[in-house]
Formats: structure tokens, sequence, C-alpha cells
């Protein structure tokens, strides 16, 4: 005997299981009514406005999220790092123009007064004082920090949306589809990344940006031929063989040439499709009519995100796939199925927002490390290069003349730990209040 | 040491703990006895604080969120809760041992069977390694699992959940304890098994003379195994009773509710299966008077403002509540059906 | 593997403008032909490939060869030689192999040191502050190890320079020298690893205290002590064991940095030069060399794995 009645609050169908039902807690909007039963045929509810009740306890509680955010907001120290983040984020979007405005000095601004001596403590006029050049260590920090910010967190998108797209469809396509994705995931782990990385870097940075724009038509061709080919492949294979393991040496073998010359056909396409790009000239073309527009510092920047994602897009797929296969297996997938929704679609409207929530904890924690790894290349020069600065390369600046002019290092080092500090308080935060478990007590 | 034959009295033990919603008031006041050779079931929903006694007993409450903050506990004529702590490990796996519910959780995956089961009688008993080797051995073919001298070698993982589980009554028992306790051994195992292991602690309990203190939350559990039963509910001992009689002749409501709620065979099919309506309390927020009132379909004003007394029914038979006596006298005209069904 | 690593390399160096004889001025063509016939740089970048490759890997030797470089030995009536990266470019006459030998110690020695002092002492913080969850002590070190985790290491190395060396006169400040050199430049480099280390070390640790069957050995009446070593620690450390393999691959690239502040000529700063000077047989040497080295001992942390944890040893 269900009856269906409106929640007083919002309106929303509630049902009574039973007639001793005294409060019953409505799904859409979490009010509690009580029940009054005494006209049996049509019960009444009333609002509770006390909201807490002493001895219901709610099973449905706040959603995943809400929980989290109350959880979070507890932590103290991962407030304070939100806190910090948030003034730190108002400082270097806005801070430049402010204090431009106030004192006329930029980032940039190299007086030519014919003095040796360039370097001035920090006063009245220079808070923070000023680097070798003269320029202004104050508007350098706020503009490094534009930088800074801004590669930490165009990075992580980069390898969180190549992470996210690799983990999850391996997770979900699961098997020995899985299998190989993660090999090769594991065999990449393996390769001292920095390494490539600097050398990446050392080739295309500076001024040989150019060379990069040149190729770049055929690196995207490239990619993309790349990963239709691979999807092509993977189809084919499972039309061809199913999700079934070998049953004998005979069929393993069968799989495996087809799978070496598979391999073999996605990369010549991959280098066919890439040459006949270069051939035609577009590359070139461009290359000439950009070159003198791009301004060679701010590509390098971009190089730098790409690089920088590049390196934690591997731990990134991990933790997805990871959630992903434990997710898959719950029943709202099945339903999801039985409704006929796309593999596609199950993938990436079901599967990814549940997934989310280490996602997000390991984004945060990403982003410090990915800064540095910046401050780690600026230091071998191989970052961001003048006349944009980071964080990053201030202090490899600093650092060269830490006896004497120490502040030219402790303003932006300490920026940059303070910034650091308060990612990594908000990523524990985020942990601690997305996963109960770690709490302490 | 005590003669009269209890091997284990508690009283008005209490133990909280401290969280982030409050003070979670876990075990309020709990009182029962346990006699040489005898069986108690202790009974209750999730959260009503069973587990947390018998954790207490053993001084295993974790000491940051949880205190043991009053009460005694007498463990044959040992003051348990008084005993430095190191006195209280060589009572621990000797003389009262404990089971657990998830066999899949409470053993160490990362050492071998036979390491888990040596460490036990090595450090009470004094067993060499040979000694403990064997011994291990035959306490795994005591609890019938089969091919016992390949399975010390191996690892909690090679194992089923029921043979899991009777590893960890295989450790329980390896230096013969006086009291077994036994908490939840049955929920997380298929109902087969369940059977299977409830018979296996029967047959030890007969052939070593254990006492044993059996927690679930199954009332059908308790129905064939014990001989007297506590009742929990919000860390307080709702009802106390000889297994038969609180079956028939329940004095509380709370009591009468599960009863209820067991699924009966004989009742016709389209009769809606009984639940007690409402949710176990919040144990950190409860509100005054008879903690199970808002849920209780006879409860009256006394009974939302009051605390209910401790109403003894009779010698061994006592309850928590304003109405003791009329629940008794209604069980008591309704009890032939009613012990019709307990001895199903 | 290794040899997708080389190939990468060698075709990101091959894209790149610049050669290594490049100088201040425009050298005659004459001049340059030869130099380019001396390198066997005037054949199609096709065939340069598969030279480089054979090199590298083994293929026999013609009759009248007589390069002393890579591994030699006889199979049958040839001779095979194998790991023959050539002579470096910018350094004349030396081979690549005998420069990766004569640096390598250097770096491996700083190297191997930093990391264990990082297990060490990251380990025991971790451990004490697992145990004494919420303590003055759990709250201080791990505000520590996040200190270690925000400040980079090129901005810590000098610090540490300034403070001891130059400031206190306890160590001295660079070079390669007797122990007391050793100890800045290790210490700068294992500070990451260290807060690294003792937050795995905690939460490990925490989460395994939490386990059920640590419930059980307490109740099986045995002493802290024991259930510590016995029953957790093996759980425990577990996050540490997978965290060392991409650790060492991170390790390397912090040697460089510490070998740079510190004047020692190590594996890492010869690699930069080389990358810098287009320097290819050097570079490509370097990261072949390191790439087998890095998956060798992540080969080696995922046996240990199957030590600690018999769940996955059969997989």
């Amino acid at each position: 005997m269900l009856k269906e009645l409106s929640c007083p609050k919002c309106g929303a169908p509630v049902t009574l299981e039973n007639e001793r039902q005294k409060l019953v807690l409505c799904s859409f909007c979490n009010a509690t009514s009580a029940v009054d039963f005494e006209d049996r045929e049509h019960p009444r509810l009333t609002l509770e406005e006390s909201g807490v009740i002493d001895s219901v306890q709610r099973i449905k509680g706040a959603s995943l999220w809400g929980d989290a955010w109350k959880r979070l907001l507890k932590n103290r120290l991962a407030v304070l790092g939100l806190v910090v983040l948030a003034v730190m984020f108002f400082l270097v979007t806005v801070g430049p123009a402010i204090f431009t405005g106030i004192t006329g000095l930029t980032a940039d601004y190299i007086p030519a007064d014919g003095n040796l001596l360039k370097s001035f403590p920090p006063s009245m006029r220079h808070p923070m004082g000023t680097d070798e050049a003269g320029r202004d260590i104050f508007a350098r920090v706020l503009q490094g920090g534009r930088i800074s910010l801004a590669v930490g967190i165009i990075s992580t998108i980069v390898s969180l949306i190549v992470g996210v797209s690799y983990g999850a469809v391996a997770g979900y396509l699961g098997g020995s589809i899985d299998n190989v994705m993660m090999r090769i995931v594991d065999i990449i782990y393996a390769i001292p990344y920095i390494l490539v990385v600097i050398v990446l870097l050392s080739v295309f940075g500076g001024p040989n940006t150019q060379v990069l724009i040149q190729w770049l038509p055929s690196i995207i061709v490239g990619i993309i031929v790349g990963v239709a080919a691979m999807l092509a492949a993977f189809w084919l294979y499972r039309r061809l063989f199913g999700e079934m393991t070998a049953r004998n040496l005979v069929e393993r073998l069968l799989r495996f040439v087809v799978g070496v010359l598979v391999a073999v056909a996605v990369f010549a396409l991959i280098g066919a499709a890439s040459y006949l790009v270069g051939e035609t000239g577009i590359g070139t073309s461009l290359a000439e009519r950009y070159s003198d527009r791009v301004n060679l510092g701010l590509s390098q920047i971009f190089l730098l995100f790409f690089a920088l994602g590049l390196v934690s897009w591997l731990t990134m797929a991990r933790v997805v796939r990871g959630q992903i296969l434990s997710l898959k297996n719950q029943e709202f997938v099945l339903a999801a199925k039985a409704t006929g929704v796309s593999t596609f679609g199950i993938i990436f409207k079901h599967l990814v927002p549940n997934a989310l929530g280490p996602v997000i904890v390991y984004s945060t924690l990403t982003v410090p490390s990915v800064m540095l790894s910046e401050a780690f290349l600026s230091y071998l020069g191989l970052g961001v290069q003048a006349p944009y600065a980071s964080w990053g390369s201030l202090a490899a600046d600093g650092v060269k003349n830490i006896a004497i002019f120490p502040w030219q290092l402790i303003f932006p080092g300490v920026t940059m730990a303070l910034t650091l500090f308060s990612l990594n308080f908000l990523g524990d935060g985020l942990r601690d209040a997305l996963d109960p478990q770690t709490r302490k007590f | 040491m005590k003669n009269n034959g209890t091997i284990l009295s508690v009283k008005d033990l209490k133990t909280y703990f401290q969280t982030e919603d409050g003070v979670v008031k876990a075990v309020d006041g709990i009182s029962f006895e346990l006699k040489k050779g005898e069986t108690l079931g202790i009974v209750g929903e999730s959260g009503s604080g069973k587990s947390v006694t018998n954790l207490s007993v053993m001084r295993l409450i974790p000491e940051p969120p949880g205190k043991i903050v009053g009460g005694e506990v007498d463990f044959d004529g040992i003051d348990v809760l008084s005993l430095p702590i190191d006195e209280v490990r060589r009572i621990r796996g000797k003389r009262i041992a404990m089971i657990f519910q998830d066999p899949m959780t409470s053993l160490n995956p990362y050492l071998k069977i036979s390491t888990q089961l040596m460490e036990v009688t090595r450090l009470h008993l004094g067993h060499t390694k040979q000694q403990a080797y064997e011994h291990g051995v035959k306490m795994l073919e005591t609890v019938g699992i089969p091919d016992a001298r390949s399975r010390m070698d191996g690892y909690p993982h090679e194992l089923s959940g029921g043979m899991r589980q009777r590893v960890m009554i295989a450790m329980a028992l390896s230096c013969d304890p006086e009291l077994l306790i036994a908490d939840e051994p049955t929920t997380a195992l298929d109902v087969t098994i369940q059977a299977q292991i409830l018979e296996l602690i029967k047959d030890l309990r007969s052939r070593l003379g254990t006492s044993v203190i059996l927690i679930t939350h199954d009332l059908g559990v308790v129905a064939g195994m014990t001989d007297k039963i506590v009742v929990m509910y919000a860390g307080h001992v709702f009802e106390q009773a000889p297994t038969k009689e609180l079956f028939a002749t329940s004095a509380n409501p709370y009591t009468k509710g599960l009863l209820r709620s067991v699924p009966d065979p004989a009742h016709e099919q389209g009769t809606e299966l009984y639940q007690i309506p409402g949710l176990p309390p919040d144990v950190a927020h409860l509100p005054p008077g008879c903690p199970f009132a808002e849920r209780c379909d006879r409860a009256q004003d006394i009974c939302r403002t009051e605390f209910p007394p401790f109403v003894q029914i009779n010698e061994d038979h006592h309850s928590l509540c304003h109405f003791a006596q009329e629940v008794y006298e209604e069980s008591k005209m309704t009890a032939p059906t009613a012990a019709a069904r307990a001895h199903k | 593997m290794a040899l997708l690593v080389v190939t990468v390399t060698w075709g990101l160096i091959r894209i790149a403008p610049g050669t290594f004889y490049d100088s201040e001025k425009k050298l005659p063509p004459a001049i340059e032909a030869n130099i380019k016939k001396k390198y066997g740089l005037d054949k199609p970048w096709y065939t340069q490939y598969f030279i480089m490759l054979g090199n590298v890997t083994c293929r026999t030797m013609a009759e009248d060869e007589t390069t002393i470089n890579g591994l030699q030995f006889n199979v049958g009536s040839s001779r095979v030689k194998c790991f023959d990266f050539g002579d470096s470019l910018k350094y004349e006459g030396q081979s690549v192999n005998e420069i990766i030998r004569r640096h390598l110690p250097y770096s491996a020695i700083i190297g191997i040191i930093a990391y264990l002092l990082a297990l060490v002492v990251g380990g025991a913080a971790g451990l004490l502050a697992a145990l004494r969850q919420n303590s003055i002590y759990d709250y201080g070190s791990m505000a520590l190890a996040m200190l270690g985790l925000s400040v980079p290491n090129f901005v810590l190395g000098p610090i540490l320079v300034l403070v001891f060396a130059l400031g206190l006169y306890l160590v001295p400040a660079a070079r390669w020298g007797g122990v007391l050199n050793l100890i800045l430049p290790v210490v700068t480099l294992s500070a990451i690893y260290a807060a690294y280390i003792a937050r795995l070390t905690r939460a490990g640790m925490l989460e395994v205290m939490r386990s059920d069957y640590i419930r059980t050995a307490r109740a099986k009446g045995l002493n802290e002590t024991t259930v510590l070593l016995k029953h957790a620690l093996r759980g425990g450390i577990i996050p540490v064991v997978s965290f060392t393999g991409p650790a060492l691959a991170a390790l390397l690239a912090g040697t460089v940095v510490v070998e740079r502040i510190f004047s020692i000529p190590g594996l890492g700063n010869i690699f930069i030069q080389s990358v810098l000077n287009r320097d290819e047989p050097l570079t490509l040497g370097i990261v072949a060399f390191l790439s087998v080295l890095v998956m060798l001992l992540n080969l080696i942390v995922d046996i240990s794995y199957g030590f600690l944890d018999p769940r996955i040893r059969y997989e």
C-alpha cells in the first residue's frame, strides 16, 4: 500500500512505505516532513522546519559533492590553501595592471639611466627590489605568476584530456585492449621522460620554434590519423577475434602476426600522412606567413604546456582506468547499456563523471609537480625565455646571486613555495574530503 | 578465582567514542553474565553496540576515538578493565579468543597461513616452531580444511570465504581458550556455508567445553545455538532472557518487532512482510526517553520523555521498557504460536 | 623498447636545426663536405638511421674494421660487435661508451646514497607520524615534508650551501672529494624524495593500521611492536615500493641540477651539454643507457613487489 504524495517544500512526489511511517525524506530537496495518518485515506505531510531530526537517521544523506564540500571546509589547512590560492589568482590577473597603474613600472621595463649597479634591494619604489637588469621584481613576480600558474593549469588540463580519454577507453573496453594500452603506458613510464622532454625542448625551443611551426600541420595530421587508425585497428581486431582469449598456439600466433601487421600499418599511415602533408608545403607557407607574427617567447611557452602535459598524463590515465574498472561493473552501467546508450556515450556520460573524484584530487596534485618541473627546465635554460618570466625562471636567475642579492631569489622563491604549499594542502584536503576512509578521527 | 561457574560478568559497561559529530555512546550501561559452558547470543541491528561491547571486553577499542568510560568486566575473577595492557595481552588469544565478521579482511594477506597460526601458540604456549607447525596442521584438520598440510604454506587469498573463516576459528581455538567471542561469524558468508560454520562451532563447543558469545543480527542463527540471548539497541540491553523464553514470551516491543520481522514461510503469499518502521537511531544524537520510542507501535508519552526502567520479569528474564509486564502478558497469550515458530 | 627511445631521440636530433660543427663563421663548402664524409653524413638519412641502429645493437664486423668501441666477441668465424655508439662529436677522439663509463660513477653514487637517505629518513618519519597520529610530531613532520615538496631543488641547494658551507663552515661547498663533500649534494637531491616517501609511508601505514587483520593480530595477544613490524609493515610500505619506480627515473633529472650546483662531473651535466651541442652519438648513448637502466630498475622493483604481496606473485 504505497501512497504517493507531494513534498510540501518542493512538490516532488514522495512515497510512504507503510502506515506507521512517521517521517519522510524528500529525495529531491532533502526536506523532511512529518506524516500525519489521522485520516488513513489521505495522510498529510507537514514540513519539518527544524532541520535536524534527532532520532531518525537520514539514509539518503547529502550528495557526494555536497558532503565532500562540507568536509573540505572543515579542514582548516585546505581552506587556508584555497584562500591563498584565490588571493594569488587575484594578484596575478589583476595585479600587474594595478601595479603598473600605481608605479608606472612594468615587468620588462629596463631603466636606461646608465648606472652600472642595477640591482637594488627592496624599497618603497621597488617593493621587492630589482634584478640584474634593473627590472622591478615585484612586477616580474606578478607577471611570472601568470605564466607559472598558466603553465601549471594548462599542462594539467592537457594531461587531463589525454589521460582521461586514454584511461577511460582502456578501462571500459577492458580485456586485451586494456592490457595492451596499459602495457604501452608501462613502457612509456619506464622511460626517463625528463630526458626526452629536455631533448624536445632544446630542439624546438627558442629560435628553433620556426621549425616547429613548419612541422605543426604534419604533427596534427599524424596524431589524427594515428588515433583514427588505432581505433579502426581495435574495431577490426574486435571484429575478427571477439573478446575471447586465444585457444591454442596457432591462434595466438595468428593474433600476434595480425597485431604486428596492424601496428606497422598504423605507423606507416601516420608516416605517410605526415609526409604528404609536409610535401604540400602547407607547413612551410604557414611558417613563412606567421613567423614574424608569432612571438617566439610565447610559442616556447605553448611548447612547454604540451611537453609538461605529456609527462603527467600517464599516471592520470592509470588513475582513471582504475576508477573506471571498479565502476564499470556496477549496476547503473548495465542499466545504461540496457537502454541502448552507445559505448562512447557510456564512457563519457556515465563513467567519467563518477570517476571524477580521484581525478580531481590527482589534478590538484599535478599542478604543483608540473610547476616544479617547469622551474627545473627554466633552471636549465630550456623553460620560459626572456623577456617572459615565470617563478621558476626568476628563482633560477636569482639563485646565481644568492649571496649578494638574496632578495632576487627570496621573493620569487617564497611566492612559488607558498603557492605550491597551498595547492598541496588543497589537494590533500580534497583527498580527505572525497575519500572518507582516510579521515582522521 | 570465583567458583560459582560464571566465567564472564559485565556490569554497566560504558564505551564512548569521540567523533566529528559529537560523542557517540556506543555502549551505555550494558550488563550480562555468562556461565561456564554457556552460549550467549547478542542480537541487535547495526549500530546497536554489540560489536563494541565485545571489543571492550578484550580492550580492543582504539583509544583515540574510543574509550571505556565506566563499568566492570570480570573474567574468571580478573578485573579486565584495570589490568595493565600487557597482562590483557596475555589473556587475549589464550583465554579469550575472538573471531571476526569478514574473513576476507581479517586475515593478513601478506603472511602465510602457517605463520599466522603458529604465532598464537608460540606466544602463549611456548611452542617451538616444529610443535607450533604440527599443532597448526592439527587445528586445520579439526576445523575441517581438506589437505591441511599443504594449506599451511599457502596464503589467505587462495582460500574461499568459508575456508578462511575456518582458519580464523582454528587460530582462535589454538590455545583452547575458555571463552570464544564470535562477532557475526557468518554474516559475510553464503547461507550454506553459514550452516556449516555454525555446526562447526557447535561441535567444537561441545568437544572443548568452550563458553561462547555469539554476536549476530540474525535471529535464526541464535535460535539454534544459544542458551540465552541479550537483545541490544542503541547501546542498551533491551531484553535478556533464556532463548526459548525470549522467542516464546518476549517482554519487549523491540524484541517482538524483531521476531515479527523474521519471514515465516507458513504465512500466506501476498501478505506484506513486516518491518520495524523507521531506521536505527543516530547514536550521537539520542533523544531523551526511550531510544526506540520513535519506532515503537505502543509508544506513549512517557516513553518519549522518560528513560525506560529495568524490569525484572523473572529470575533470568528482564526487559527495559515502561510496559514490560504488559508486553510479557500479551506474549504469554500468544505463546503457543510463537513457540511453534521458534521451533521451526 | 630502448630502441624506440633511441629512434625517437635520433629523430628529434636530426630534425633540429644546427649541427655539431657549427661555429661562428660559415664553413667553406669543401670543408663542410669533408666533415660530412668523415662522419658518414653524406649518405641519405634513412641509411644513416639504419647504420646507427646496427651499431647500437649488434652487427657483424667487416673484415677491416678495427674500432675499439662497444663490446666485441666472436661468434663462429666472424666478429660481432654491439653497443657501439661511436665517438663523441664534440669531445674529439673519446668514445661515447668511455665517456659514460667515466662519468657514471659520480652520478650513480650520489643518486644511490640520496635515495637510500630518502628511504631511511622519509620512512622513519612517516612511520612515526602514523603511529603518533595527530600529535605535534605528526603535524610537524608532515609540514616539513610539505616544505620539501614545494621548494625546487635548485633553490634548496644554494640555500643549504649558503647556510652550512659559507655560513657555518661545516661542510665544503662544492666539488668532488671526501665524504664531507658528499653531504650537501646528497641532501639536496634526496629532500623531495624524502618528503614524498614520508607522506606515502604515513598514508600507507595509517591505512594498514586500520585494517581488520591488524585487529585480529591484536586480538591474538601480540604486542604492539610485533603487530607493527611483522603484520603492518609489509602492507604499509607497498606504496613506497611502487613509488620507487618512477622516482628513480625522476632522480636522474635531479642529478642534473645537483651536479651543476656543486660542480660535480657527473653524467647529468654531460647529458645537457651533449643535447645543447647536438652531439648526437653522445646524446643517443646516454639516453639509451639510462633508458635501459631505468627499465632494469623498474623490473627489480616489480619483482620485489611480488615478494611483498603474495597476491600478485603469479600474475
